[in-house]
Parts: structure tokens; sequence; C-alpha cells
């Protein structure tokens, strides 16, 4: 399928939509009317046809213009790409892992000719033809992991594996949901899990550690997260907050369905082979209340989560105060219906909103 | 995204290979080299990663972890090798006396559990006899990144000293081998004491060393973060023994010659493992209830937990006694 970029923008007059085909693969989040935290890992090994689980690294109608506020963010803040000094190998796996999947799953996107060493790297959409020594860092014009995630939809974390512990010792993070790579960096994963309520006592990042450590070569993992965004902004900092913190002020009935978005961050996990860290990839999806709400089965079960949800969970992810409103808006979408177990939307088979 | 939780998978990805060289290199050791089938090139892999090695012998698995020993800049082909067991459980025999070049096998993808730490301004190998393959790679990959490191290798005798002429030859400021017919031995105090900081050490060999050395640094102020080892054990035999398993409701009966780990695969139940040599941790099992004595063998729980009597590594323990019920 050829792909038309959207000319949207993530910032300022707010530009961001979802195209009827972005809405119908969003990544909805909730395959029950509840929401508990969960590990909720499996394999990252394709997914059903057009879905964003499909590829290695999904590309949609927003590439071209997420990566361009990328590159706005990058210009105001270099600070939110890193590597450390030992990560510089990682950077190559990433580069190597993102080119070569990219080009074997969108070959009318993405080219990737490799003679030895010399390598000639072709993005159609972002029009960039270079050639290259792989491990030359010389031939690049910026490190390794900043080039290819410069190019590359969602976050990166790099994880150094090292003493069975994790590291956060690289990373490009300009897209993120209220963290800083800058504040991070080298820090280990229960320092930098520190702030997530409940899931440390119920023995949560333990067990999520462990997995991770044993994630292995050619058998890449994933799972979702989520929160709320008001406003289509990729950029929620916290070196930015004091621009979009007060955003979150600005809803009212009339504009949040078009205003409140709800934010899922798709999580893979993948062991890099030279290195032997863990890249973690982190893909973020907006969707605007108006489009989720568009299919049925969501629209309800949206509602019974966010009504259900433990006050601290609503508070960590920051619309606690906008709950209210929020219900307001999607109860008007929930009939009192039973909905079908799982995430798909399944159109043909739910019924249409009964009010 | 699926609603179900997800079982881990037992091992690694698997390969589909060809031993395309067998190379003795002495009266213990044999290389044994692989080209894939499928005429893919084979995954890049990390210095200091092992595979497990499926063999089909007689109608018996056997899986067997070797550390890559190969050049990881080299894509065409994985090398081991592998050193004749005369005692063993058959497994290093059966490469020695079975396998024959042009032979299909199957191997696992690279898992590694002693990789270098990155971050070392340099790299000091402790090896003993076999343990020296994993620097094999590791002194690949550094000769290529222009990496600091120097070798310290320890074999019985010249004739029994695997590569030691070709790494001598290659590296001769670098490499420094010990015969222990020739009382040569390591001058590891010594050796300690003159590193720069941020010097890591690796040791790769019998338990007597890597005991020897993890307690010599330790005393010598070395950060065990800085102390790098690894070994892989061999199953031992033992007693047999009957074990109950309880997820699956049967009850089996482990064998003198195989592990309990093997036992629980010959009965059909898919059981998670990585490196069937007590270090990964993995193949932890919960005990439900046990009459009797553990023979706890894996480096992976520690003491605590092998006194609880509440967890149990079955690629390398055992049991003797009444009554064994595991949580599988």
């Amino acid at each position: 399928m050829t792909i038309q970029f959207n000319e949207e923008t993530f910032r300022d007059d707010y530009s961001f939509r979802n195209s009827d085909w972005a809405i119908k693969r969003f990544p909805f989040p909730f395959h029950e009317d509840s929401y508990m935290y969960s590990v909720n890992m499996e394999q990252h090994r394709g997914g059903p046809e057009g879905s964003v689980y499909e590829k290695r690294f999904d590309v949609d109608e927003h590439y071209v213009s997420e990566m361009r506020d990328r590159a706005i963010v990058l210009a105001e803040d270099p600070l939110r790409c890193q590597s450390l000094p030992h990560m510089t190998l990682a950077g190559w796996d990433t580069l190597e892992l993102i080119m070569v999947s990219k080009s074997e799953d969108y070959p009318d996107l993405f080219e990737l000719h490799r003679d030895g060493d010399r390598w000639r790297w072709i993005n159609k959409p972002m029009g960039i033809d270079h050639t290259f020594t792989f491990l030359d860092e010389t031939t690049l014009p910026c490190g390794p992991l900043e080039y290819i995630t410069r190019q590359a939809q969602g976050d990166f974390a790099v994880l150094d594996q090292r003493n069975d512990m994790l590291y956060m010792d690289a990373g490009m993070i300009t897209t993120q949901a209220d963290w800083s790579l800058d504040f991070d960096i080298g820090m280990d994963f229960f320092e930098w899990h520190a702030p997530v309520p409940l899931a440390h006592e119920m023995g949560i990042f333990k067990r999520a550690l462990k997995f991770l450590l044993n994630i292995q070569q050619g058998a890449p993992a994933r799972r979702l997260n989520w929160t709320m965004t008001v406003n289509p902004l990729l950029d929620t900092s916290p070196e930015n907050y004091h621009k979009w913190g007060v955003q979150k002020s600005t809803l009212t009935p009339e504009n949040i369905g078009s205003k409140q978005h709800l934010r899922v961050e798709l999580q893979t996990f993948y062991r890099l082979p030279r290195s032997n860290a863990l890249l973690f990839p982190i893909r973020c999806y907006l969707i605007a209340f108006q489009d989720i709400v568009t299919i049925p089965k969501w629209g309800r079960r949206l509602h019974r989560v966010i009504r259900d949800l433990p006050e601290e969970l609503a508070t960590y992810k920051g619309f606690i105060d906008n709950r209210p409103k929020m219900l307001d808006y999607l109860s008007q979408y929930d009939d009192g219906l039973p909905t079908s177990p799982g995430v798909w939307p399944d159109l043909d088979t739910e019924p249409p909103l009964q009010k | 995204m699926s609603a179900a939780p997800q079982k881990a998978k037992a091992g690694a990805e698997k390969i589909e290979v060809e031993v395309s060289a067998i190379v003795p290199l002495n009266d213990l050791v044999t290389r044994f080299e692989f080209t894939r089938r499928d005429g893919q090139p084979f995954p890049p892999f990390s210095a200091g990663a092992h595979t497990v090695v499926e063999m089909n012998d007689d109608g018996r698995t056997r899986l067997n972890p070797y550390s890559l020993m190969s050049d990881p800049a080299d894509p065409s082909k994985y090398a081991i090798s592998v050193r004749r067991d005369d005692e063993g459980r058959g497994g290093s025999l059966f490469m020695h006396q079975k396998v024959k070049v042009g032979d299909p096998m199957t191997i696992s993808y690279p898992v590694n559990l002693f990789p270098l730490d990155l971050r070392g301004r340099k790299h000091v190998f402790l090896a003993g006899g076999i343990g020296i393959t994993p620097f094999m790679a590791m002194i690949a990959h550094l000769e290529r990144m222009g990496g600091a490191w120097e070798l310290h290798y320890a074999c019985r005798s010249e004739a029994l000293g695997t590569y030691a002429d070709e790494l001598t030859s290659r590296h001769p400021n670098k490499v420094h081998v010990y015969y222990d017919d020739k009382k040569q031995a390591i001058a590891l105090e010594d050796l300690l004491d003159g590193q720069p900081l941020g010097t890591h050490v690796y040791v790769c060999g019998p338990q007597g060393m890597i005991q020897w050395v993890h307690k010599t640094a330790a005393a010598h102020g070395w950060p065990d973060e800085n102390v790098h080892s690894e070994e892989f054990l061999a199953p031992q035999p033992g007693k047999p023994f009957e074990v109950r398993l309880c997820k699956s409701d049967i009850t089996i009966q482990v064998g003198e010659h195989e592990s309990l780990l093997e036992a629980i695969e010959r009965c059909g139940v898919e059981a998670p493992f990585l490196c069937r040599g007590g270090a990964c941790g993995q193949c932890e099992t919960d005990v439900v209830e046990a009459d009797g004595e553990f023979i706890h063998r894996d480096h992976w729980l520690d003491d605590d937990e092998h006194a609880s009597g509440k967890k149990i590594m079955p690629c390398v323990s055992r049991f003797v006694g009444k009554t064994l019920v595991l949580d599988r």
C-alpha cells in the first residue's frame, strides 16, 4: 500500500488529523472494560495485516510530519538525544536494525544496499540518499543513533545491560509522556521507574526487569501503555511543561471531543546483536476522543475504563482534574451494552450506539 | 494485543545449519564450523555469546551450550570448539565421534551471558583450558574496534594449548601463555596490581580458577562489577528420583544420566530454558512440596534461596528423597 503522508503540525495550530484508515488501525489499549497495570508482554512477530503490529517499525501517514516535529525539538534542545560513550556500538546496532527492517518491510519507501561495510541508504519519503561506512562515525553527519532516529517515528531508549541490570545510557526522546532523558541518563531500571505509583508494591518492576533481561536476539517483545494528552502534542516533556501543562485547563464541553486525545505507546523490545544492549522503541499514537467514539465498542469501553480507574493512576497519568469533563463527554457514547473481548474494533459485529 | 498472558518460550530461536568443517586442534579439542542451510548470513553476535547445539543421538536429544568463538564480524559462519569429555554424559563424545561434515544440525540464536562491559578502558582476559573460546570472539571484536586488551592463558601443556600458537603469533605482546607441565602459573596478584582505572577482568575456566580470581580480586579491592566470569555446568549424573509435575498432572522418573529438565522435556512438558548450564535463570521452577534433600548445583539462586527449598533449577540440580512436587 502506498501511504499518503499528511501535512500537519503537532504544535501551534495543531493541524494533526487521523484519516479513517488511521482511526481503524489505532492501537486501542484496553482489552476489557477495566484497566490495571500488568507486564502484558507478548512477542513482537507481526500481527494482523494493516495493523500497527504488522511491521517491526510501523510507518504511517504521520511519518514525515513527525520527523519534522522531532527536528524542531532537537534544534531547541539538543540534549533530547544523548549517548554515553560506551553506547556507540548500540547506536550502530539500532541503525542496522531499523534500516534492514524498513527496507525489507517497506521496499517502496526505503532501500538499503550493502557492499561489505559500504552502505547506501535511501529514504524516499524524506528525500535522503546517503552512502556511508558502517561502524565509521566520520561518514555520518551525526552519531548513528541520532542519524537513524531522526528518520524513525517514536522515541528510542537504548539500555545497557550489565550486572543483571538495565541502564538508561542512550536515547532519542522527543515524544515522551512527561519524562526526561537528560534527567534519567545513566539511571538504572528501578531508579527511572521510581515515580510510578502502585506498581512497585505490586512487584511489577521486579518481574518486568527479569523479563527484559532475558529478551533474546531474534525474539523481540511488545506491550502497550497509555495516557491522556490535551491537544495533539508529541512533545509533552518535563522541559516544556510550562508550555503544555497549562493547556490541560483549556477543556470545555464544546471542545473536549476534538482537543482531548488518548495517547497510546506501542513499546517494543529488541536485543541488539553486537552490543548486547536492549533497544526500547516507544511509539506514540494519538487519537481525538471524537474519533475514538466513531468505533462504538471503543466509545463504550473507554467510558467504563476512565470511570473506574483508581485515583492514583488518574493522578499519575495527569488527568484527575479533567476526569469529570471526560466522563460527561464519554458517557454519551456508553449505552450500557456489553462489549466483545479483545482490543479490535469489531465494527461488523458490535451494535451501533443505542441512544 | 492478545489479552492472554504469554508463557515463556522454551529456548532461544533456532537456526538450521550444516556442518561445513571439522578441524581437530589437538588430542582433546576439535573446532566445528557451521553454515546456514537457507544460505542467509548469520545474525551478528556479541562477543561472549554462546549457542545451544541440538544433537540427535540415536533418538535422544542432547542440548549443549558452547561459546561462539568465530569472529563476530564474519556473518558467513559460526564456529565452536568442543573439548572431548570422556567422563561426561556424552554430548562432547557425540560431537567428536558421530558428527560429520555435511550433517544438518540445529543451533540456537546467540545468547550472551558473558558480555564485554563496553565501558571498560581495558579488558584483561584470564582463560583456563577450553575456557579460551569466548575470548577468541572478544579478541576479534576488540581488535576491530581498537579496544585495549591482554590475555593470560593457562593450559596443561604445549600439546593441549588450543589456539595458543595462533594467538601468540598474531598478538605477541598481548598474549601470555602458561603451561602447567612447565610449572608456569598466572601471577594474578601482580597482574591485578598494575592495571589502570576502568580495567575489567574476565575469567573463563574451571570452577577453582574462577573462584580464585574473584577472591583474589576482591582481596585487592577490585569492585565485583569489574570482575566477570562464565562457567557452564554440565549436569551431573545422580541417583534416579521421582517428581510430580502438578500443573501438568503427571509423575515422571528422572534417570541416572539425565537432568531433571531433560526428563521433564522427555515426558512432553514444555519448560522454559536458555543456557542449560545453571547460569541464565530461565528454567527456575517453584517447589510446591518436598520431603528430601536438594542437590543444588546452579549459579543462579543465592544461598538463601537454595536453603529455602522453594526453588530449583532443573537444568543442573537434582533431588534425593521421598517426595518432590514442582509447579510445572
